[in-house]
């Protein structure tokens, strides 16, 4: 099962922060057009538009054609496999941070009623 | 190319010096983190991480300390293969800021950077990112949090 390419093409679409906002917006909306995303984008509809096919092309959004208008909207699976790694790594470190707060905390509580015996400030150090 | 980034932060009750030795100490880090550790908090410095250092399946990799600026910033690059050296393309680079808010209040920053440039075939990869997620209980869905840069309007 060989599926690298694709892969990075994935990671390279939702690494960039404009294509992120983007999909935030169609995730949030449901779906919208190139000009109403342009209306809460600060850049141009060109760029707008180039962003829009290239999450088109790896497959993140579809393009709906309504009338005179292209309705973009986001297709789940594929935004869940592109983001899934990162969501990994993302609560690995929150779990991390919180077992690092619990484990300093405790050590200054420690550190602080020993300087209380000692009189010392509240600066400890062991080295 | 962009370098995809991971960014967290956490507000801890304890002075820096307090938090600096909990992640840079090797016998704390090993509380927090891999079940081995043989890292030395100076620039250059590298050594090793082992996780699930009791069965028969341990996993070692590779950590190189970037910079060591006590107690304000630790960075290293970490996952490559135990023996190579760290490059940009066998690792990520994951720095440690420490903020004081008072005298006993510490603001910790962690950003992970280079998760996307890893140049490693497809099993590796993988294998990667089976092995980060050892031990560690997956949550929901974190679109949101992922996606959450100055923009939330869904609960």
């Amino acid at each position: 099962m060989n599926h690298s390419s694709d892969d990075d093409d994935l990671w390279e679409a939702v690494a960039d922060p404009t294509r992120r906002k983007l999909l935030d917006l169609l995730v949030a909306q449901g779906h919208a057009t190139a000009t109403t995303l342009t209306a809460e984008m600060p850049v141009s509809r060109q760029a707008i538009s180039k962003h829009l096919s290239l999450l088109q092309r790896v497959g993140l959004i579809d393009r709906h054609r309504e009338g005179r208008e292209v309705r973009y909207e986001v297709r789940e699976q594929r935004l869940a496999e592109a983001t899934g790694a990162l969501s990994e790594v993302a609560n690995r470190w929150d779990r991390r941070l919180r077992a690092i707060k619990q484990l300093a905390e405790q050590a200054h509580a420690a550190d602080r009623s020993t300087n209380v015996d000692s009189g010392g400030g509240h600066s400890p150090q062991t080295t | 190319m962009n370098n995809y980034t991971i960014e967290r932060d956490i507000e801890i009750e304890a002075p820096m010096e307090v938090v600096w030795r909990t992640i840079t100490e090797p016998e704390l880090i090993r509380t927090w983190f891999s079940d081995v550790a043989d890292v030395d908090a100076r620039p250059g410095a590298a050594g090793s991480l082992t996780f699930r250092a009791d069965t028969d399946d341990p996993y070692i990799v590779g950590i190189t300390v970037v910079a060591a600026d006590r107690p304000h910033r630790f960075s290293y690059r970490w996952v490559y293969p135990p023996g190579e050296r760290a490059t940009e393309t066998n690792s990520t680079l994951v720095t440690f800021t420490l903020v004081a808010d008072g005298d006993e209040r510490t603001r910790l920053r962690v950003v992970e950077t280079g998760l996307d440039q890893m140049d490693m075939a497809d099993d590796e990869k993988e294998k990667f990112l089976e092995q980060h997620r050892h031990g560690w209980h997956v949550q929901g869905d974190r679109l949101r949090d992922l996606f959450a840069s100055g923009h939330s309007s869904s609960p």
